[in-house]
């Protein structure tokens, strides 16, 4: 039996994402004593399908239609089932991501297997899946009522593991037609330089206590040193002092870095519910009563203005040592 | 053009959450309702716009009991033409999709219009679902949209950026934040929301894919270490060696 796993890509390379997921779909095959198998889309450097292998892959079928070079959920959707189809899959394993959150539920019809969008760790003994629900402040743990399934993991659940091993490729059409793409891609726009927030591992955050968009020099020098992205509060993206992209919270982004700096924002029970299961939280607040104390693992009660120059000051002299 | 608006309900953003019959039911006890904020926002507000401007129709459905027709009765408020309720419960999502592409399929919609995610089970599922079902492009976390006359323009997120893609109808878009600004309901609205249709209707046969079997409350953090603001080397060595993330 083995375990389909879609290896999302972006400009020819696999994303972290995707290993992360190769590396949850190998540890899912081997406690069923079966293999994972990869399905990739569109141009990719031939070094990155190789190395799908070291991820624990046996092997990668890989649709090498230029049309899949542009997101199609439909057509991928029907790619991907097909390929469970051919290699006998019971389990398709996914990111719960941008392109996994349209092609879960789509495999899931098609297939008519039981989805788990965001779990947050492998199945355990009897197979029941744990998922965040109300937004962080809760795990509910699902189970499956079909033999087939379908499962999406949040970013970070797993480290992506190398256990050595090539992949064989091979090449597979995915029963598409041109019929099956319907969506025409006009523009693409890539934020430059900046980390992605939905992949990054350190995220450096600020609120409305920074004042104004004049005082962000110090939120980026932070995420410059430590090599993390930037986010911001709703109040902040809300009077356009940081872009919408960088809002996380209820209705922004969920992030879930190993490290969340929040730095002059109050907590509230929305912005929390973004960022809460980040691994590591600090908060630096002048304000000792603020919320996000109660979610944070290191505090400061300090100026900002005072306490990130410093702060930023003493990370680069670590890293410096560490070198 | 003829829209669907699939809305939700959910506790309210601020809501405590807890749990009953040993961690197996949620506690809706002194839990305040909402229609679910992207479905409002965002997908609702975007529709009604795009229906004064060029002319058309939005329905809203929602798959619950009768306890919902509180936020029902709001979306009409708001601007909604007319409403469907399946009179039933919505515990799993292929479940609710069902019944959501069932009633489409009988009305034949240009656009089914859903929010990106429940607050409440974060599952961004239920309108990829019914787009399968009914065999539909299927845009998501869409932040912008205009249409012109059977072609739907949107611009999407991907992974550190945007693309702007166009599709023609039929189709299903799932709508985040930017595509429209929250429209507080004013006093003709909610009079005329009570006159206008709500029709209920019984729910289609479909199965149930997964359950909840148990729910827990995720470990609380241990106390938060105050670091003096003098020594921020000390949360340097902290962030290295106990907590391992530099
Ligand atoms: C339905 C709904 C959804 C929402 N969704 C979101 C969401 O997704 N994301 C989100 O972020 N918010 C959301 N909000 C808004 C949220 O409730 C808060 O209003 C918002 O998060 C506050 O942003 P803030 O912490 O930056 O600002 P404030 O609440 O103004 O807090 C500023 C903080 O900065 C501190 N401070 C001031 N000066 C300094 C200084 N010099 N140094 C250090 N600290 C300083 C203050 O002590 C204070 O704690 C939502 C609200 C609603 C009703
Ligand atoms: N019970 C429901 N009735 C109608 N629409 C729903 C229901 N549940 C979810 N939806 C729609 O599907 C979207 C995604 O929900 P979910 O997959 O639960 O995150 C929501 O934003 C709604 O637009």
């Amino acid at each position: 039996m083995s375990v389909l796993v879609f290896l999302d890509q972006s400009e020819g390379k696999f994303k972290k994402a995707a290993h992360e997921a190769a590396t949850y779909a190998n540890k899912l095959a081997q406690s069923q004593g079966g293999t994972a198998v990869g399905i990739a889309f569109g141009s990719i450097d031939s070094n990155s399908l190789a190395e799908a292998g070291e991820f624990g892959l046996s092997k990668v079928v890989h649709v090498n239609n230029p049309a899949t070079d542009n997101y199609d959920s439909r057509a991928f959707a029907k790619a991907i089932s097909a390929a469970a189809e051919k290699e006998g899959s019971k389990t398709v394993v996914l990111s719960f991501n941008q392109r996994g959150k349209s092609l879960g539920p789509r495999i899931s019809v098609r297939m008519k297997a039981g989805y788990v969008p965001g779990a947050s760790a492998l199945p355990d003994s009897d197979g029941n899946i744990p998922k965040g629900v109300f937004s962080g402040k809760a795990i509910a743990h699902y189970k499956i009522n079909t033999e087939k399934k379908i499962i999406a993991i949040n970013a970070n659940t797993l480290p992506p593991e190398k256990v050595g091993g090539s992949a064989e490729v091979e090449v597979f059409d995915g029963g598409l037609s041109e019929t099956d793409f319907a969506v025409k891609v006009i523009s693409k726009e890539k934020l430059s330089g900046s980390i992605p927030l939905s992949e990054a591992e350190l995220v450096v955050s600020a609120g409305r206590g920074l004042k104004g968009p004049e005082n962000w020099g110090m939120v980026e020098e932070l995420a410059g040193v430590l090599n993390a992205a930037t986010a911001c509060s709703r109040a902040v993206s809300d009077v356009d002092w940081r872009p919408h992209h960088e809002h996380v919270g209820q209705t922004g982004l969920t992030v879930r870095p190993n490290l969340y700096i929040a730095i002059a924002i109050s907590g509230a029970i929305q912005h929390l519910a973004g960022v809460n299961n980040s691994k590591t939280i600090v908060v630096i607040n002048t304000d000792p009563e603020a919320p996000f104390f109660k979610a944070a693992d290191y505090g400061i009660v300090g100026d900002a203005f005072d306490v990130v120059p410093r702060l930023t000051e003493a990370i680069r002299n670590f890293k410096a040592s560490q070198s | 053009m003829k829209i669907l608006v699939p809305i939700s309900k959910v506790p309210d953003t601020t809501a405590k959450i807890s749990f009953t019959d040993n961690n197996t039911k949620f506690n809706s006890d002194g839990v305040q309702f909402i229609m679910n904020p992207t479905d409002e926002w965002f997908a609702l507000v975007r529709a009604i716009e795009i229906k004064e401007k060029s002319g058309g129709s939005v329905t809203v459905i929602n798959v619950g009991g009768p306890e919902n027709e509180q936020i029902i009765r709001k979306a009409l408020a708001i601007g909604a033409d007319n409403a469907i309720r399946v009179d039933t419960a919505d515990d799993d999502a292929y479940f609710v999709a069902s019944q959501i592409a069932a009633h489409a399929k009988e009305e034949s919609y240009d656009l089914i219009f859903t929010g990106k995610e429940t607050i409440d089970y974060n599952g961004f599922e239920v309108g990829g679902m019914v787009a399968e079902m009914l065999d539909h492009p299927f845009v998501t976390l869409v932040s912008h949209l205009e249409i012109e006359g059977n072609t739907v323009t949107v611009k999407r997120d991907i992974e550190g950026g945007h693309e702007v893609v166009e599709v023609n109808t039929p189709c299903s878009i799932s709508a985040q934040k930017g595509i429209s600004e929250q429209r507080i309901p004013n006093m003709r609205g909610i009079m005329q929301a009570r006159t206008k249709p709500l029709e209920v209707k019984a729910a289609v046969e479909s199965e149930k894919l997964t359950q909840i079997i148990s729910y827990e409350l995720p470990p609380s953090r241990k106390e938060v270490k105050l670091i003096d603001p003098e020594n921020v080397q000390e949360l340097v060595k902290l962030l290295s060696e106990e907590a391992k993330v530099i």
